[in-house]
């Protein structure tokens, strides 16, 4: 092979890559379907990848090395004084570049920070006073909307679904508060079952939060089939966790609704449940398990 | 007698006609360059499928233009972007026309886009020396796809809202990155007012300079490396395809004679 000639350097028809797509294949069914057959794929696209990578570089790695041997001369030797030395236009051409390259980081610097860390940087939201807490009668479920950040207005309009479980000891009062941001994608999940006629508006001092009593047997999420029982357990469909909770406080006598938490599961009821919490994650976000290193940081919603 | 000054007529004209022409060639070279542009050689057996890769184009070209026409009207604000793509549908005059062609033209430059894909891979026109181009058409597909994804918020009714958001958080599942793209498309920990402005922007400035800018690219390749012929034509064969000739611009299908070849 000339390296100069005018034929372009196409290596000889493989089945090589054939092997590896399978593989490649293989990896991505495995994803879904089944770790081992994951496994399986990788081992067969590093095989293939391998063979193929051997194959396509043979003709370089066997090339002999040219030596010029008509000349037979040995390598001229380098003197000193041909070194190369920096010389004025090196230094100035150098430094240039390296002023030049300053001068940009000072002017983008700030202007990649304010287009990427505003997504990131203060997104704690404040405690939103849901009103009387006589608006939530034990064993009932209330769905409550709210303005989950009211200097936004109705874009930040959000729905928990609110029980009061009664009270778990003496004076220590029980709520399930349960988002219903689904968590395979986020759309929002639905109480199966009936819905009361009229609507309860309380004014807070965070906007309007309307209170609507409904009476489901489960949760459902409309856009890709999410199921999930009263306690927020995925019962069918695609969801990758329980749905997430809100902490609660009680100020007086309102209902405060503090910070999202996430769960892997719950076991029991109301306020017996034993809950599996986690830190806020997104929607269709493993938060325990294998997957769940997928997923090592996450930028946290949470005040730490 | 006649005959000969009608000639001295019409070569006046047409120096008259030139004037202009030559004036902005002599200082600019730019006729020259839109002529070299427009005919250059191609093979013979070009087809009307070779003409996928222009109707993308022209597709572009009219999202480009109805694009900002849409938005001298369309207002960015959740609480006033649905009301102002109502308007322009129902009060502007020919405000639906020109929002249906934005609406329906974003599928068809998304299906040419495939279409003159297939063409470029079912005759083989991606291999040497073009693999270059074909890399860039991919990152054109890629795109045009981010396009349609961010425009799709900006009607900001329910099946806007709802498919943006199973959108970011299926980009939000993505494995170590995922979380923080999901945050950085929708400038915060939920989808909020600041979303639709993200995406606004995305879909009016950032996505369509990059597009521009590689369709440049794209058509410069075409031009540098010329048009493949199809894979039935006889006149190519394998044989003398290209030529490297002694400006460093590969050969058309009909080489330059071999006495001008490069050492």
């Amino acid at each position: 092979m000339d390296p100069h000639g005018e034929r372009p350097h196409v290596p000889g028809p493989s089945l090589w890559p054939i092997g590896f797509a399978v593989g490649i294949a293989c990896v991505l069914v495995g994803l879904v379907v089944s770790w081992p057959a994951a496994a399986v794929g990788a081992a067969i696209a590093l095989i293939f990848g391998f063979l193929w990578i051997r194959d396509v570089t043979g003709d370089y790695r066997s090339e002999p090395r040219v030596v010029d041997a008509e000349d037979g001369a040995a390598p001229p030797v380098v003197e000193e004084a041909e070194l190369p030395g920096y010389s004025r236009s090196k230094f100035l051409e150098l430094s240039t570049l390296g002023l030049g390259g300053v001068i940009t980081a000072i002017v983008t610097v700030p202007i990649l920070g304010f287009a990427v860390l505003p997504a990131f940087v203060d997104q704690e939201l404040d405690d939103l006073d849901l009103g009387p807490l006589d608006n939530f009668p034990e064993g009932k479920w209330i769905e409550t909307t709210y303005l989950s950040n009211p200097r936004e207005g109705e874009v930040s309009r959000r729905t928990a679904y609110i029980r009061n479980n009664g009270e778990l000891s003496a004076g220590v009062p029980s709520f399930t508060i349960i988002s219903n941001r689904c968590v395979h994608l986020g759309c929002p999940v639905q109480a199966s079952g009936p819905r009361a006629e009229e609507e309860k508006k309380v004014e807070t001092k965070v906007g309007e939060v309307t209170l609507t009593e409904v009476t489901p047997a489960a949760f459902s999420c409309p856009c890709h089939g999410g199921a999930y029982d009263l306690e927020g357990n995925r019962t069918a469909g695609p969801p990758v966790r329980s749905l997430d909770r809100y902490q609660f406080k009680i100020e007086g006598d309102r209902l405060v609704l503090a910070q999202v938490y996430s769960v892997a599961n719950v076991e029991g009821e109301a306020a017996q449940a034993r809950i599996k919490t986690y830190d806020h994650a997104g929607p269709g976000i493993h938060i325990d398990g294998l997957e769940s290193w997928l997923y090592p940081i996450q930028p946290s919603q949470v005040a730490s | 007698m006649a005959i000969a000054t009608r000639k001295k007529k019409q070569g006046r004209l047409v120096q008259l006609v030139n004037m202009p022409l030559d004036w902005l060639e002599e200082r600019s070279g730019l006729v020259g360059g839109v002529k070299y542009f427009l005919f250059r050689r191609v093979p013979r057996d070009t087809s009307w499928w070779h003409t996928l890769g222009s109707a993308t184009l022209t597709a572009f070209l009219v999202q480009a233009g109805t694009g900002v026409i849409l938005a001298f009207y369309y207002k960015p604000h959740p609480d006033t972007a649905y009301e102002s793509i109502q308007r322009i549908t129902n009060d502007i005059t020919l405000g639906w026309l020109v929002r249906g062609m934005h609406k329906w033209g974003a599928s068809v430059f998304i299906i040419l886009m495939f279409l003159h894909m297939a063409r470029v891979f079912l005759f083989g026109a991606y291999k040497y020396p073009r693999e270059l181009n074909w890399i860039v058409g991919v990152l054109l597909l890629v795109l045009g796809m981010l396009e349609g994804f961010a425009g799709y918020l900006l009607p900001w009714d329910q099946t806007a809202y709802w498919a943006s958001v199973v959108g970011i958080n299926l980009n939000g599942t993505g494995p170590f990155v995922g979380p923080f793209l999901a945050w950085f498309l929708q400038g915060g920990a939920e989808i909020g007012a600041n979303t639709l402005t993200i995406f606004y922007a995305l879909h009016m400035l950032l996505i369509p300079g990059a597009i521009i800018g590689l369709i440049l690219l794209h058509l410069y390749l075409v031009v540098r490396l010329g048009v493949s012929s199809p894979p039935w034509s006889d006149e190519a064969a394998g044989r003398d395809r290209y030529v490297v000739t002694t400006n460093g611009r590969a050969g058309l299908v009909n080489p330059a004679p071999r006495s001008g070849r490069a050492k």
